[in-house]
């Protein structure tokens, strides 16, 4: 008679029978899919041989999808329905999204979260990943020959609340299970701690296309745990082409693009950049929809010039991240490098001489990530191995809080706490009789709510009547392991009991004005210097857009040489309202005005003299 | 999850004597060894409801080791578990002298800010630090020693403005150094 067999709990009931899971690293520039496959962790390469997809999706009039190379390919002769970095815009409203003004897109503003407008209609940054996330699945299980049970998907550390649960909605809607999110940096420490055996401190430096994380982690024997994280979820290697794309713009003199000529021009920025890694100057060599052509060499020289204040902005959170692990520089046993855009010369030099030591290369900055999720999507599968009995413990990168009176934030839960972790609150009414009470659920450092972000907010209702101050209201917040939180709100001093759970998402926050800010640190100069920025922003764009209608009506009135002299000014004001620079725009500003005196005069002459026209030369006392 | 009692306070859920001076190390290890069990990571094959009491336990295991690993928020747990109460929200009488060194760290701290002086601010830190540090050695003296669970109060009082005096320090280094 057969023996029943009777698995130990955690061990697959079938030593034969393997689930098939992955890791897939959802980036903002590419995306991967990676696998255990007897014991090594594998990226799953498509029909071709290639490993990365672009996160490019190009939505065709006819109904067809194209993903990857294809819909890339296409990018700069359809802008408008071919969708790059869809990340950026997961969880975020139009006024998160740096430089949108230059995006090609038509932007809807919906309720928490931009959508696009597209040849297939509309399309929530959502689908849009969802349609990536599709591709690799079909890739993996085309791959694997099955099913997949289950997947880990990581996301940006630094990533919050709203644009975890886009990541997570984004995932279901491409038919997947997620098993975790996982952080980016966290991924990659397993990928390296486990192939290297490594022991004692280290730091991930994670700079992708689009977003910035740095994580402190601890290795010890078999535990990763994470000590502390920062970031910046809108700064990677996209910035650093914008500033090469407003080089050349300035360098060339151009006028105002097309759409078309905007695209053609990132991508050339782009490819410069990714020359610039392996040599010392970069040919720069474009021919514009109008024919004009544009011949530039980009030298490392001016590349680290330009994208100098980029750096420094990469060594804010890592600073902020040592301190808040209580370490040194000098306590980092190594530093991990991870994401395509630290193999910028100037990265890996500003890090090596912050960290003083040689950062660590020796994984492949694009697939580290991807390798990492597939380690831990086979262990949270139940594929589990001798040796594989090592522990993760990660943390929320941003402080989970409440509104109070006065639209200050109470904080529940601060930043770098280990999830999963809950914590409570007791509140209590401010009215007699009061019998509902708003909660307000944000998250950020910053102390005024109005500088947070807006998670949710639900009112919990029929609180017995009391005196003021009586009630006893229990607000209580659980993050669990994927960092998502949910909250709960009980009244508690009478029998009554009224209960109500929230989960945060994008779609429930009717209120996003409060932006959070992308440095999460509250200190008055720099939103005194932000609130300049933005006026300065503002009137820069009021400017443009009078001399453009000025030209408009008037343009006979210059000569060529004077219209291309404005042209240029209005270039480069253009050019200066992209960056951060307030003095750059006020300059501009200036200069455009300066340049305008005469054409604003000859406008006035002729409207006056229009105005005159129809009276009568004794009417207006001139001398005949 | 043997052998594990959900509603054991934190001490005995780690294994550690009720006391203030506790063995950092050990607890570090029996944390580890804890989580090794109960993270929902090892359960997520599991059935729902596993799920969803790994969750429960992890998050129990957490709390109860940021409690102990925290000097002054162990000193209030244990106070309390002790059943004395520190007063900590309706008592906010202290000592003059303490009440005067305060208000005159807090200006130096306020005047370095204003400056954008981080070596001032750093060595208002250092300073407050170790004065912190000889406050918490009383602190255990006080519970462990002498169970003098009044003046540990008085003591748990006084920490937590330091402690915050310490969290402005640190925010207004951010600020400096940003």
């Amino acid at each position: 008679m057969a023996l029943l067999q009777i698995a130990e709990p955690g061990e697959s009931a079938a030593p034969h029978e393997h689930r098939l899971a992955v890791g897939i690293d959802l980036g903002t520039t590419n995306s991967l899919v990676a696998t255990v496959r007897s014991g090594m962790s594998v990226v799953l390469n498509d029909e071709r041989g290639r490993p990365l997809l672009p996160s490019i999706v190009r939505y065709l009039a006819n109904g067809e999808i194209e993903v990857g190379f294809s819909a890339q390919a296409h990018q700069a002769s359809d802008p408008r329905n071919t969708i790059v970095s869809a990340k950026r815009f997961m969880g975020r409203g139009r006024k998160d999204i740096a430089h949108i003004e230059m995006l090609p897109y038509d932007f809807i503003d919906a309720e928490g979260m931009v959508k696009l407008k597209t040849a297939q209609g509309i399309k929530s940054p959502v689908e849009v990943s969802a349609e990536v996330l599709k591709a690799l699945r079909v890739r993996a299980e085309a791959s694997l020959g099955g099913e997949l049970t289950g997947v880990v998907i990581t996301v940006p550390a630094y990533f919050d609340d709203a644009q975890r649960q886009a990541t997570k909605d984004a995932a279901r809607l491409a038919g997947l299970n997620v098993l975790r999110l996982l952080n980016e940096p966290t991924a990659a420490a397993i990928a390296y701690g486990l192939d290297n055996g490594a022991e004692g401190v280290y730091a991930v430096f994670d700079l992708g296309g689009g977003t910035f994380d740095i994580s402190i982690l601890r290795l010890s024997k078999g535990v990763f745990e994470v000590m502390a994280t920062g970031g910046d979820s809108a700064l990677g290697g996209d910035d650093f082409d914008h500033r090469v794309f407003c080089w050349i713009i300035e360098q060339a003199g151009l006028k105002p693009l097309s759409p078309h000529d905007v695209r053609l021009l990132q991508v050339r920025a782009r490819e410069a950049k990714e020359y610039l890694s392996q040599h010392s100057e970069a040919p720069i060599t474009v021919k514009l929809g109008s024919g004009e052509y544009v011949d530039l060499t980009l030298t490392t020289d001016i590349f680290a010039e330009i994208t100098r204040t980029l750096v420094q902005k990469t060594l804010v959170p890592t600073r902020k991240a040592l301190r808040d692990a209580g370490l040194a520089p000098e306590d980092i046993k190594g530093v991990v490098m991870v994401g395509g855009s630290t193999r910028m010369p100037q990265i890996q030099h500003a890090v090596g001489e912050f960290f003083r030591q040689e950062p660590l290369n020796n994984l492949d900055p694009d697939k580290v990530v991807a390798l990492g999720a597939a380690i831990q999507a086979n262990l949270l599968a139940g594929n589990r191995a001798a040796g594989d009995d090592w522990l993760l413990l990660d943390v929320i990168p941003l402080s989970l809080g409440l509104e109070t009176m006065g639209g200050l934030v109470e904080k529940v839960i601060p930043r770098n706490s280990t999830i999963p972790i809950a914590r409570a609150q007791e509140f209590t009414t401010y009215k007699d009789g009061q019998t509902a009470l708003a909660v307000h659920v944000v998250q950020g450092e910053r102390e005024l709510v109005s500088d947070c972000r807006s998670l949710a907010r639900f009112e919990l209702r029929g609180i017995p009547p009391m005196v003021a101050g009586a009630a006893r209201i229990r607000v209580s917040f659980q993050v669990d392991a994927d960092g998502l939180l949910s909250v709960t709100a009980r009244e508690q001093t009478t029998g009554h009991e009224a209960r109500i759970e929230v989960k945060p998402s994008y779609g429930l926050s009717d209120d996003e004005i409060a932006a959070m800010l992308k440095d999460s640190f509250s200190h008055a100069s720099d939103d005194a210097f932000r609130r300049a920025l933005r006026e300065a922003q503002v009137e820069a764009q009021r400017l443009i857009e009078a001399v453009a209608s000025a030209l408009k009506e008037d343009a006979e009135l210059l000569s060529t040489q004077e219209r291309t002299q404005i042209d240029n000014a209005i270039v480069r004001l253009q050019a200066a309202v992209m960056g951060d620079d307030r003095r750059a725009i006020d300059q501009a500003m200036d200069a455009l005005s300066k340049g305008t005196n005469e054409f604003a005069a000859r406008r006035m002459n002729k409207s006056v003299s229009k105005a005159l026209s129809g009276k009568k030369i004794d009417e207006v006392g001139l001398d005949a | 999850m043997t052998g594990l009692d959900f509603t054991a306070d934190h001490f005995a859920l780690f294994g550690l004597a009720r006391a203030q001076g506790i063995d950092l190390p050990a607890l570090d290890l029996r944390f580890r060894e804890l989580q090794a069990q109960v993270h929902p990571d090892k359960h997520a094959h599991a059935s729902d409801s596993d799920q969803r009491l790994s969750m429960q336990w992890a998050t129990r295991v957490n709390e109860a080791y940021q409690t102990l690993k925290n000097p002054l928020a162990r000193a209030r747990y244990l106070l309390h578990l002790l059943g004395h109460d520190a007063q900590v929200e309706s008592n906010t009488s202290m000592p003059m002298e303490f009440l005067v060194a305060q208000m005159e760290l807090r200006e130096a701290v306020a005047d370095a800010k204003v400056g954008a002086d981080d070596a001032a601010l750093d060595d208002l830190r250092r300073k407050l630090v170790a004065e912190m540090k000889q406050d918490y050695q009383r602190l255990q003296s006080l519970i462990d020693a002498e169970t003098d669970y009044v003046g540990a109060s008085g003591l748990v009082r006084q920490l937590m403005f330091q402690e915050k005096l310490l969290q402005e320090i640190d925010d207004a280094l951010e600020a400096v150094l940003a």
